[in-house]
């Protein structure tokens, strides 16, 4: 076992996986001499080399691109994306073709790939380093997308995700990369793609949530054991595809459930989730589905006020609980 | 082969060779990156007389082909049809050259290149399955538009309807054969239209910083569904474009099938030495409209047609052939006779096939299914 940030155990699921396939390999910007602005492949370079740690162009569109190339071509890239306020421009080679090359080719092909991203805000990153682009990449038959919230998870799931024969969008919150730590086993493991994980047991509310909210539910739900309430934290980890009975299990049995994120309610993950709960437990359900997510505005703003204003905190969290248990 | 820090090593990098003129960046400012290769180009006669029979054959057939599944669009048939008349003396010389100077090569290809995936292997009776969505239909289960999908068994990807998308693909996969350290030279086909793409440009840049082994084979018909060349770039010819790439880049007759057979073998012989990528722009002819969809006539002078239809590659080799005694009268009647019965009996039998089974809908969304 060792204790390790979000950051070290994503460097060293790649690590681990890049000396045990010589088949996988990263490129991005500014991964090779840097090692990535978040430091993700510090020292990647001198370790695997330059044909395997490729420093692209300022050039994102291609970097997913070329990508799904050489996975087509039997390679298993990693991709980054600087951030993923910059992910738009690989729309088109992500939802446009890595998703549709399985069907499209009826089975001929496939695109064993990753694209990384650091998402999510409440770093003061402002419109253009704090959005959250999940619900679009989740939204695409085709695609698998993951979020992880914890070092175990993170590394488990990236592994996975570069073990798997289709397309991953592996979203990693990027205030969790230096705040969380935790522990990682020594050995080798992986996390199933598809996997939510109870991350507190409780029994009168369940919280469903991913990534940085995970945290902020967290002790949303040791609050409110102080009040005697006792809530359920449900980590849905893979965000396509999603896993439905763990989510409709837990509100079974809690019969209460707050759908949590830091991405804006419409349409969102969040709708899903609701949706899921609406039809397929309705009749265990003592209150109306609640959510607590980001408001309806184009992306966190700059300014602490306003961001603070944006983000669903452990407060906004407790306070959403509170009223659902009193429903 | 001159390669940088070599003593023997020029100091400038101009390939000249013959009438084309290979315009190299003398200007490339990175020290290390200047390269010459003594590559001559491919004699005219290495095409032989077997090799140019046998494109003919295939362009009978394609032609043929062609002009059927557009007959059965008309009859309400074929869905939808984008030609390739005009193009096919450019694709063929192209496959012909990849597979005499590179034969590990891979193609990426696009919408119009029923020539290039006719001379791959894809037989009429599976081309004819796609145009009529027929079980059985090879390259993506009659889910997509004809020609597209796959056969990596016959060396191409046309996966895409996207305009460019493959572009990039393409170099990604000579990144792979690059990292593998394989002999394989990629091609990539695409139209004039394609070259706006910002992928287009982005993949090019990367192709070429990498020095990795891809053609980008252009086919530029001067027209864009209705946008003509004019309104698609403000330079002359497209392949001008490659000097800001440091790449080679050469303009070439693309209904001719011997000077598209050397410009072609030129570029593959230099990406297969390691020489790097290069763009072989063809001057080609679109006889018909975008596709079975597009109305030309509200765009196109019917004389600029008529003018074009003097350069049919198909007429061009067929005079070739029996000019210089090649083909005979008979053999002719006999080629094109045994492009007929082949076409008609894949009709045949792609009309009596049935359309796929409603439960392949769920098939192959991933690895799961």
């Amino acid at each position: 076992m060792a204790v390790v940030t979000v950051i070290e155990a994503i460097r060293d699921a790649m690590r681990e996986e890049m000396q045990r396939d010589g088949s996988v390999f990263v490129m991005g910007e500014d991964v090779g001499r840097r090692g990535g602005v978040f430091l993700a492949t510090r020292d990647f370079l001198d370790e695997f080399g330059e044909q395997r740690v490729v420093d692209t162009p300022l050039a994102e569109a291609s970097i997913a691109g070329i990508a799904v190339g050489a996975a087509l071509s039997g390679l298993r890239p990693i991709a980054e994306v600087q951030f993923a306020d910059f992910i738009w421009p690989t729309v088109n080679q992500m939802i446009g073709e890595a998703a549709r090359i399985r069907y499209g080719s009826n089975g001929k092909l496939n695109v064993p790939m990753v694209l990384r991203s650091p998402y999510g805000g409440h770093v003061r990153g402002g419109l253009y380093h704090s959005q959250s682009v999940e619900s679009y990449f989740a939204h695409t038959p085709g695609l698998k997308v993951v979020a992880p919230a914890t070092p175990y998870d993170a590394k488990g799931l990236l592994k996975a995700a570069i073990r798997d024969d289709d397309p991953v969008i592996v979203l990693e919150h990027k205030r969790t990369y230096r705040s969380v730590r935790g522990d990682t086993p020594d050995e080798d493991y992986v996390v199933p793609i598809g996997s939510a994980e109870v991350k507190r047991e409780g029994t009168d509310a369940s919280v469903i949530t991913y990534g940085l909210t995970l945290h902020y539910s967290m002790q949303a739900a040791a609050e409110l054991e102080n009040d005697g309430v006792s809530v359920e934290v449900v980590d849905l980890r893979t965000l396509r595809p999603l896993d439905t009975e763990t989510v409709l299990e837990s509100v079974r049995k809690t019969s209460k459930a707050l759908v949590v994120h830091e991405d804006n309610a419409a349409v969102s993950v969040g709708s899903e989730v609701s949706a899921l709960i609406a039809e397929h437990a309705f009749e265990y359900l003592d209150a109306p589905v609640m959510r607590c997510a980001g408001p309806e505005i184009p992306a966190m703003p700059f300014a602490p006020t306003l961001e603070a204003a944006y983000m669903p905190t452990a407060e906004k969290i407790a306070a959403k609980l509170r009223e659902l248990v009193a429903y | 082969m001159y390669w940088a820090g070599a003593p023997n090593a020029p100091k400038t990098s101009r390939i000249t060779r013959g009438a084309q003129r290979w315009v190299w960046d003398n200007r490339r400012t990175m020290a290390d990156a200047e390269l010459q290769i003594d590559l001559p180009d491919a004699p005219a006669d290495s095409l032989t007389t077997e090799d140019l029979l046998d494109i003919y054959a295939t362009m009978l057939l394609v032609r043929t082909l062609d002009e059927r599944v557009w007959a059965m669009n008309r009859q309400g048939k074929a869905a939808i049809v984008a030609s390739s008349q005009g193009h096919e003396a450019a694709q063929l010389a192209s496959v012909w050259a990849l597979r005499k100077s590179a034969p590990d090569f891979f193609c990426f290809t696009y919408y119009r290149d029923l020539a290039v995936t006719t001379a791959l292997g894809l037989t009429a009776e599976e081309s004819l399955r796609g145009f009529l969505a027929r079980d059985g239909e090879p390259l993506s289960g009659a889910r997509q538009f004809p020609q597209h999908g796959a056969a990596p068994e016959l060396k191409f990807i046309n996966h895409s309807n996207v305009i460019g998308t493959h572009v990039p693909q393409a170099v990604g996969w000579a990144l792979g054969v690059k990292m593998r350290g394989e002999d394989t030279v990629v091609a990539c086909f695409f139209g004039d239209g394609t070259t706006s793409q910002g992928e287009v440009h982005e993949a090019m840049n990367f192709a070429s910083i990498h020095r990795l082994p891809i053609v980008f084979f252009v086919e530029n018909n001067k027209y864009a569904i209705s946008v003509p060349m004019s309104r698609q770039m403000a330079i002359e010819r497209y392949a001008l474009r490659a000097e800001g790439y440091a790449m080679p880049g050469t303009t070439v007759d693309g209904t001719d099938v011997r000077a598209s057979y050397q410009a072609a073998s030129t570029a593959v012989r230099l990406a297969a030495m390691g020489g790097g990528p290069s763009i072989v722009e063809f001057d080609v002819e679109r006889y018909l409209p975008h596709t079975s969809d597009d109305d030309d006539t509200v765009y196109r002078d019917p004389a600029e047609i008529e003018e074009a239809k003097k350069r049919d590659p198909l007429e061009k080799l067929h005079a070739l052939l029996s000019g210089t005694g090649m083909l005979s009268e008979e053999r002719d009647a006999a080629m094109k006779k045994r492009a007929r019965d082949e076409v008609n009996v894949a009709t045949d039998v792609a009309e009596a096939a049935p359309f796929p089974s409603d439960e392949d809908v769920f098939r192959h969304v991933t690895s799961e299914t």
